[in-house]
């Protein structure tokens, strides 16, 4: 079928998420990760900075990752009325 | 139940599982109070063998179906929660559960390379595969290959793939199985490896994936509460508050403190300085072993002669006799025990610091320790986010809706175990530094020897230097152990082993499941069906799907009980393989409408054959010791495979001509929940 632009234009948006999301990503995952040695020196919970991130701070953002781009979607779904009938 | 709404459906699902919960945790409390009663350990073993094995064959015999939508996708209508604890399961494996607190334990910081790998990559299948996946709605990864792609040779391709990865990753998983089976039950391994087989079968055998999926929700649950009762335990022994997840920060500190006073304790590098000297006398040994082989053994000898002559007392004749008697009979026995002396270099080293990223003797050496680092956390995420079993799990929610929202449940749930296992490793380590380390060789804990007796390699504690006192060089533990050990560890009673054991064995059954599921599938649901005989009826097709799920099962048992390798080879060169092989096709397929058959076919295969060649130049085990590529290591081979892979779809794609219309509406098919007017989502 031929799309529309709102077709497109929900398409547009969901790569922008998609790229937003990734970049935060990429960012505690790599940069952090690159620059380990030099925010070890800075304290939370007593746990240097570094290790904290890798032990939970990055799990933690990863789960939000997700749930924002879950909770982000569905409702542009329904604001552009691409979504499912209801079960 | 088929009258049932799909709310009806998930609360009582959630009522099952609410009872189930609370009747493991009854018999758990229950075999507790049995152990008090004096009821001998090996029999309480038994019963949790038993009793879990029993218990997921009680759920795959009701799941049973004759229902092919039921047998792969479970008939579509696992709510987004439930889905979520599958998926857990399903990727949380032996290595996960037994192997990553042990990893952290002796790596420190560079160990969490796993924890991030394993978890971030749950963003790419979030961000890029689940939603469409679903959307898509076939049965199999090779489908949408198959589908996307057009033809016969993308599906073979993803066929051969799955096959090589899962493959690899089973063998993995049944290996952990016949471990825990044969410790926990005195079973010889390769007994226990068929032992654990049926085990695995009776899950998947007769109800396919929906059996599967409701038996790695509830083999999901024990492996959790299996996790955190000995964490819990072991931190409020130490720090008296109930959650270590939170108070281990102030234990790591306590542990590099401790550290330092090791680093620097002579008696620690006294006995650093023997294992130094051992290791470097075998190297120089292997230089000219013949030489070094004549001269030890003429030593010996003459010693004893010398003994003998001056008529010295018979104890030390008998000493001299035993040391000559000791000595390899062979030159080539000579090399292979100084090859293993030579290996006390490591712990000849002062203790690694455990919060520090990528200690190395100097700048160039930390660089690329963190470049290996990165590299690897690279290839896990994209593997994670390219293996065909976890994939497939979200084919079986009943929306795109749910499809995405089950992502996040997953990683929910594994989160749950992955931010424990840092705090089980530093809870451990505190435990030994402080507990272990300068007691009387006279008064060791009773788990050293009794875990020394099971297998010396991976427990050992020598007294080097003949001081009496434990150093902390003088003790060898394996990374296998720390998981399995904690109870003992922390002194808790004989029934949380047995639960850990139990939480370990659910762990690599539920994988194991999933794997073997997904090998089948490819080959009864994308050769047989989809390219031999596609107007196959439902009935043979089912049966065409358990013999072969039966076949692969005892082929790769048997592989196992040959005890191929190294296992963590195994894992890591699954996760590259699949990362290479995958991921570029997968992705651009859905976001590059100009992606075509002859650009995945290239991708395919190139990002494969790089990645395998790689790993065969590099890895010793296959002998070819060829130099690293810019110093990354083989494990990491998917560093070169995934850009590979996604050039050669680019350039292939662009050599030949776009796509034909009705792919490209497949592509707007998946990419949107719902169009309206649908296109057919029974393609091909």
């Amino acid at each position: 079928m031929q799309l529309t632009q709102r077709h497109e234009e929900y398409w547009r948006r969901n790569l922008k998420i998609t790229v937003i999301l990734l970049a935060i990503w990429f960012l505690v995952t790599f940069v952090v990760g690159y620059f380990a040695r030099d925010i070890n020196e800075i304290r939370v919970l007593g746990f240097p900075l570094a290790f904290y991130m890798g032990a939970q701070g990055a799990l933690i953002i990863y789960i939000l990752i997700i749930w924002v781009y879950a909770k982000y979607m569905n409702r542009l779904d329904m604001d552009y009325g691409v979504h499912e009938g209801e079960d | 139940m088929a009258a049932q709404t799909q709310s009806q459906f998930t609360a009582s699902l959630k009522k099952y599982y609410s009872f189930y919960t609370g009747g493991f945790v009854a018999f758990v409390i229950a075999l507790a109070i049995l152990e008090q009663l004096g009821v001998p350990n090996k029999w309480l073993g038994y019963m949790f063998l038993f009793a879990t094995i029993g218990l997921y064959a009680g759920i795959g015999i009701m799941s049973r179906t004759a229902d092919v939508a039921e047998y792969y996708v479970a008939g579509r209508r696992v709510p987004a929660f439930f889905n979520g604890m599958a998926t857990g399961a399903d990727w949380m494996s032996a290595a996960s559960f037994i192997g990553m607190a042990g990893t952290l334990y002796a790596a420190g910081y560079d160990g969490l390379a796993f924890v991030m790998g394993w978890t971030g990559g749950y963003c790419l299948v979030a961000l890029f595969l689940a939603p469409y996946l679903r959307k898509f709605g076939q049965f199999t990864i090779p489908d949408f290959l198959g589908a996307r792609y057009g033809g016969n040779i993308p599906r073979t391709i993803g066929v051969i793939a799955a096959i090589i990865c899962s493959f690899t990753y089973v063998i993995a998983q049944i290996y952990g199985v016949g471990l825990i089976t044969s410790r926990f039950t005195g079973l010889e391994f390769g007994i226990g490896v068929f032992v654990g087989l049926a085990g695995i079968l009776v899950c998947s055998f007769l109800g396919g994936m929906r059996a599967v999926t409701w038996t790695q929700v509830a083999q999901y649950i024990i492996l959790i509460i299996a996790y955190m009762i000995p964490a819990v335990w072991l931190s409020v022994k130490q720090t008296s508050v109930p959650v270590p997840q939170v108070v281990y920060g102030f234990q790591l500190e306590k542990v590099t403190a401790r550290e330092k006073v090791l680093t620097a304790d002579p008696k620690e590098q006294e006995v650093r300085g023997i294992l130094k000297a051992r290791a470097d006398a075998a190297t120089a040994a292997l230089k000219e072993p013949d030489k070094a082989f004549a001269e030890g053994r003429a030593k010996l000898e003459s010693e004893l002669a010398a003994l003998r002559a001056a008529n010295a007392p018979e104890d030390q004749l008998k000493k001299a006799q035993e040391a000559l008697d000791k000595f390899p009979k062979t030159v080539e026995d000579a090399k292979k025990a100084w090859d293993k002396e030579k290996g006390l270099a490591a712990r000849a080293a002062p203790p690694r610091p455990h919060a520090d990223p990528f200690p190395g003797k100097d700048e160039k050496a930390q660089d690329v320790a963190r470049k290996n680092f990165l590299a690897l956390i690279f290839c896990l995420m994209v593997g994670t986010a390219a293996l065909p079993h976890i994939l497939m799990r979200y084919y079986t929610t009943p929306s795109v809706r749910e499809a995405r929202q089950s992502v996040f449940w997953s990683l929910f749930f594994i989160f749950l175990l992955y931010f424990t296992a840092p705090a089980l490793a530093v809870l451990v380590k505190y435990e030994v530094y402080h507990n272990v380390v300068g007691t009387a060789f006279s008064s060791l804990p009773a788990w050293v020897a009794n875990w020394a007796k099971v297998d010396p390699t991976l427990m050992s504690i020598t007294d080097l230097n003949k001081d009496g006192i434990v150093q902390l060089a003088e003790i060898v533990i394996g990374t296998d152990l720390i998981v399995l050990a904690t109870p003992e560890i922390a002194g808790l009673p004989y029934v949380i082993s047995g639960l850990v054991a139990a939480g370990g064995l659910a762990a690599a059954l539920s994988t194991a499941d999933g794997l073997l599921l997904t090998i089948a599938n490819a080959l009864s649901h994308d050769v047989y069906y989809k390219m031999i005989d596609p107007n196959a009826s439902t009935t043979r097709r089912l049966t065409i799907a358990k013999t072969l799920l039966l076949v692969v099962a005892l082929l790769a048992a048997y592989v196992t009980s040959l005890k191929p390798g190294d296992i963590l080879f195994l894992v890591g060169a699954a996760f590259s393989l699949a990362a290479s092989a995958f991921f570029p096709a997968l992705v651009l397929g859905v976001f590059w409408k100009r992606a075509n058959r002859l650009g995945a076919i290239i991708g395919m295969l190139a990002g494969l054959g790089i990645c395998m060649y790689y790993m065969y130049l590099t890895y010793p085990f296959f002998g070819v010791k060829a130099p690293l590529w810019w110093d990354i290591n083989p494990i990491s081979a998917g560093i070169f495979g995934i850009p590979a892979g996604f050039i050669g779809v680019i350039v292939g794609s662009l050599l030949s001509p776009a796509p034909a219309k009705d792919i490209q509406e497949l592509v707007d098919h998946v990419r949107y929940p719902n169009l309206g007017t649908e296109v057919p989502s029974r393609a091909g």
